[in-house]
């Protein structure tokens, strides 16, 4: 079976999607996608995963209800979602209409060797997420549908969505965040108006 | 048929699901998460009717962890509550808070210790507090439902306040015997 098939550039698509994010608050999954969001700009509302496999939509999900007026954005990959599947559903339960996942697919586990992730052989996460109860569901290909999922983030009561980005399996540059956990939460917090104390 | 009176045989000379309620109010926790337990099973009615309380079932006790970690980040405090076969789900999740020094509060009824009869569940409930406690996870007990309160008030500073992950362990004793009789299935 062929790999999924996507032409876009993570790095110009996670930077299209964060254009003009205004009052976005966003998690990134291990891996590629916690360096794309760095990539595309240090933000104190920016919460880089280093580790936490499979968390990332769940951690949007805590997050997405303790802040209900903000928008939140959890862009992570096939595989982080993958090992991470069931939140889908854990999502749906709650309709959180501030949350949003952007799952970079590649059809590969990108930082281990470039294995075939169960995407690549044929699983559709799309459908997958539709199944679970989310319904606001789109297949990016291109840079028209990342624009128009960018302006739907900002509708707080058309959530949760999922977006399954197709990306090019090609191996970028590295961009590394901060990785000390502790700074990145009280920054975090702190962007938010919550003191350290 | 009501899972709660199936559980009620130990007679407990407290309400204790209702005082760890209360005192989980008298914290300010504004989210629970759960995967379904008996033992649980009065704490997640009360939090399921409780507006000011967002409760979310799970479908692995993990998610929990990381939801916890998304509340804190969001200025929410989080309750896990888990049955003691899903602490090992937990353990790589763990590291999240281990490494954020991320509040973790998780209530966990305890299977494979107390008159139990299912001796698939004593593996896990015999590694339970080794499986917190490799990962940094300070574990307390509650033993009498006379203590609850003051246990559950204890861990809540501890992880609120002390910003550490703590499992309190409800002993089987508390949950009493698993009756089979009035099960349908």
């Amino acid at each position: 079976m062929s790999a999924a098939t996507g032409t876009l550039d993570r790095r110009a698509a996670v930077k299209a999607l964060l254009t003009e994010r205004g009052e976005l608050l966003v998690i990134s999954g291990l891996g590629s996608s916690s360096y794309d969001v760095f990539d595309a700009g240090e933000h104190p509302g920016n919460f880089y995963l280093w580790g936490a496999m499979g968390g990332a939509a769940m951690v949007g999900l805590g997050l997405a209800l303790a802040q209900p007026k903000r928008p939140v954005l959890v862009v992570t990959g096939d595989g982080e979602q993958l090992m991470g599947i069931g939140s889908l559903l854990t999502i749906a339960t709650k309709q959180p209409g501030n949350l949003s996942i952007a799952v970079l697919d590649n059809g590969h586990f990108g930082e281990t060797g470039m294995q075939l992730s169960h995407s690549g052989l044929g699983a559709k996460l799309e459908v997958i997420a539709s199944g679970a109860g989310i319904t606001n569901v789109t297949d990016i290909a291109d840079m028209a549908g990342i624009e128009s999922f960018r302006t739907s983030l900002r509708d707080l009561n058309g959530g949760p969505r999922l977006a399954r980005i197709r990306i090019a399996s090609g191996e970028v540059e590295r961009a590394l965040p901060p990785r000390d956990g502790t700074y990145l939460k009280n920054r975090f917090r702190g962007h938010l108006g919550f003191a350290v104390t | 048929m009501d899972q709660i009176a199936v559980h009620q045989d130990s007679a407990t000379s407290t309400d204790w699901p209702v005082a760890i309620y209360r005192t989980l109010k008298s914290f300010g926790v504004a989210q629970v998460s759960y995967v379904p337990d008996a033992g649980h099973s009065k704490l997640i009615k009360l939090s399921h009717a409780d507006a000011d309380i967002k409760t979310t079932v799970l479908t692995t006790e993990e998610e929990g962890v990381a939801m916890a970690a998304g509340a804190w980040l969001g200025g929410d405090r989080a309750v896990l509550l888990m049955q003691s076969s899903g602490v090992g789900n937990c353990v790589n999740m763990l590291s999240l808070m281990a490494s954020c020094r991320f509040p973790l509060l998780t209530l966990v009824t305890m299977r494979g210790e107390w008159a139990e009869f299912n001796p698939w569940q004593i593996p896990m409930g015999r590694a339970t507090p080794q499986a917190f406690e490799i990962m940094g996870t300070t574990v307390l007990r509650l033993e009498n439902p006379d203590d609850a309160e003051e246990v559950i008030s204890a861990a809540a500073s501890l992880a609120y306040d002390g910003d550490q992950q703590v499992a309190v362990l409800i002993s089987q004793r508390m949950i009493g015997r698993k009756k089979w009789t009035k099960e349908t299935h």
